[in-house]
């Protein structure tokens, strides 16, 4: 079976490949959606083609999948229109399959099933990316504010993050933005 | 209680109605909080549809009905109640292109007959088959830019290549030389001209004066089990409409449209088109073009069942559909003129009195019979002067060369 994913971002393309391979499909080839990518994908002829649902560049794919001549067999999509419960994955997931005519539904299902998991963890990949980039600025924000506490104030590290706390709670804020406008103000006043 | 409702849309200038509503409070008055889901393709807004993500879409008409009939992908029961304005596009070629056509851009867009002639002309003379971008092959810019290339002998499917992008990507592929030209909503257009890359060539407008654009579609089954959350929809875009026609308000519509959450480009380029003020090559003095795009006078969100069929016609026309009295009668009942009336039945729309009508009739401004407030239609003739029947469609579609 001849598996191509038309993606961009590497990594995701990446994550989907590897997944893929693991579990023993090995004719897999990834197609960046730009220039003469429908060419490409016509002379490869593939068994199933899978690609982000939001990409731009899905019309363009699908127009070449009405029109062309040099595919052997018409591809199209979600096949099974009987797996409600599949589809919705997919779409949830933002996946979208495109599977040609004549290939098993028990074959493209467990292909279909792993793209839907792969998408989920690569976009709870790039979630937990972004809280951790939150998080580490956030750390740094609230490390200067207990500087600046510990040195104004005279107070031990932990008095000092006890107080960035309370206040936090007292006005229904996170510590990160109280830390914030404290180093701003600090600044204002003329720095450390 | 307020109601949810998610509704799919494009980067495109007529998405106004829809954000207005939003924005402008329109929704909440009528207990509605819209979650406008900004899309890049039209085949995932089809899919958010189909299968329920969202539960409307700011869609192509032509798109509607092709689904509808099983054209695109997954065939689904479309309904488009209501229609989110009229014309509102443009074709645009390569400079390099257009320089084979009449010298004055603005006598170009008055003659479109002339120009498409020209047009024919320049296509033996250019390097390749000219490659024009159209957005989708089931859009109003693809059935315009058809019925408009035939005029001269053109064949779209064998004299240009038609290629499918979304809205979004043209600017980027004209600069790089993959497309030679190409018809989108605006602001697209003007964005290309105002790059120094491309010049005018046709107005929608010019081509056919009232042209259906964009409708409002739904899952027939949702409209059918939601009949009170779709009628207080259709009363807020009602009222919506009526607001982004006004001139006073245009600078505002331009503003909100110009936001990254809608068409994300700068507001004075939008308000042009909203303006029907066209600059058709940098640097030139604008044309005026006044109903370059309607959003609400002249009942243009009345879902006319002939323009249905117009559409029906031309999809039989260039060979996507097997023309049945059955198909007929399915594209027909895309449009639903029925709810409409339902919906604005207490409002002061003005309502006509018909569901029918001959398209591309009227000449000069027509009071019409209407059940109440006065409605005048304005001019909606095609270009070549042809008039459509919906009732005699075998007769029209007869009379084409292709």
């Amino acid at each position: 079976m001849r598996i191509v994913i038309i993606d961009d971002s590497g990594l995701r393309a990446t994550v989907l490949e590897e997944g893929l391979r693991d579990a023993g499909y090995d004719d897999i080839h990834i197609v960046p959606p730009r220039g003469a990518f429908v060419a490409r994908l016509e002379r490869m002829a593939p068994d199933v083609v899978l690609m982000d649902l939001g990409s731009p560049s899905r019309d363009t794919l699908e127009e070449m999948l009405t029109v062309s001549r040099a595919l052997a067999r018409p591809i199209a999509m979600f096949v099974d229109q009987s797996d409600e419960a599949m589809i919705g994955a997919a779409i949830d997931a933002g996946v979208s399959a495109y599977v040609v005519d004549g290939l098993r539904k028990e074959r493209v299902k467990p292909v279909l099933e792993l793209a839907v998991r792969r998408f989920n963890a690569f976009s709870r990949m790039q979630t937990e990316l972004e809280e951790a980039r939150t998080a580490l600025a956030d750390r740094k924000v609230i490390d200067r504010a207990k500087s600046i506490l510990m040195n104004q104030r005279a107070l031990s590290e932990q008095d000092a993050y006890a107080l960035l706390r309370s206040t936090a709670m007292n006005q229904g804020k996170k510590i990160a933005d109280v830390a914030q406008a404290l180093i701003t103000a600090s600044d204002l006043l003329g720095g450390i | 209680m307020t109601t949810n409702l998610r509704i799919a849309f494009l980067p495109l200038n007529d998405v106004a109605v829809l954000a207005a509503a939003r924005e402008r409070g329109f929704a909440e008055e009528e207990g509605l909080s819209l979650d406008l889901v900004r899309t890049t393709s039209w085949a995932t807004l089809r899919d958010r549809l189909v299968y329920g993500q969202v539960q409307a879409a700011h869609m192509l008409a032509p798109l509607a009905v092709a689904v509808t009939l099983g054209l695109s992908q997954q065939p689904a029961a479309l309904a488009a109640p209501f229609k989110l304005g009229v014309n509102g596009n443009m074709l645009v070629m390569a400079k390099d292109f257009a320089a084979a056509l009449a010298p004055d851009p603005a006598a170009r867009l008055a003659d479109p007959l002339g120009t498409a002639h020209d047009f024919a002309a320049a296509i033996g003379l250019w390097r390749r088959k000219p490659i024009i971008g159209v957005v989708h092959r089931f859009s109003s810019h693809a059935l315009m830019l058809r019925y408009w290339l035939a005029s001269a002998g053109i064949d779209p499917d064998r004299d240009v290549v038609l290629r499918v992008l979304p809205p979004s990507l043209t600017v980027e592929a004209i600069h790089a030389g993959e497309i030679d030209g190409f018809i989108a909503g605006e602001p697209w257009g003007s964005a290309a001209i105002d790059s120094g890359r491309a010049e005018a060539v046709a107005i929608g407008t010019r081509i056919w004066q009232r042209g259906v654009e964009k409708v409002l579609a739904f899952r027939e089954t949702w409209l059918e089990e939601n009949p009170e959350t779709t009628d207080r929809l259709l009363r807020a875009l009602a009222r919506a409409a009526v607001w982004c026609d006004e001139p006073g308000n245009r600078e505002a519509l331009a503003d909100i449209l110009a936001d990254a959450r809608y068409v994300g480009q700068p507001s004075d380029l939008i308000l042009r088109a909203l303006t029907g003020t066209i600059v058709p090559r940098a640097g030139d003095v604008a044309v005026s073009s006044p109903d370059f795009v309607l959003f609400s006078r002249e009942a243009t969100s009345f879902p006319w069942r002939s323009q249905a069929l117009w559409i029906y016609s031309q999809l039989v026309r260039w060979n996507m559909v097997e023309p049945s009295a059955q198909t007929e009668a399915k594209a027909a009942a895309v449009f639903r003129p029925d709810i409409y009336r339902r919906a604005l039945a207490g409002s002061d729309q003005p309502m006509p009195g018909a569901s029918m009508k001959l398209e591309g009739a009227v000449e000069t401004p027509l009071g019409v019979g209407s059940r109440k407030g006065d409605l005048m239609l304005g001019p909606d003739r095609f270009f070549d002067g042809r008039i459509f029947d919906p009732e005699r469609i075998e007769d029209y579609l007869a009379g084409f060369v292709r």
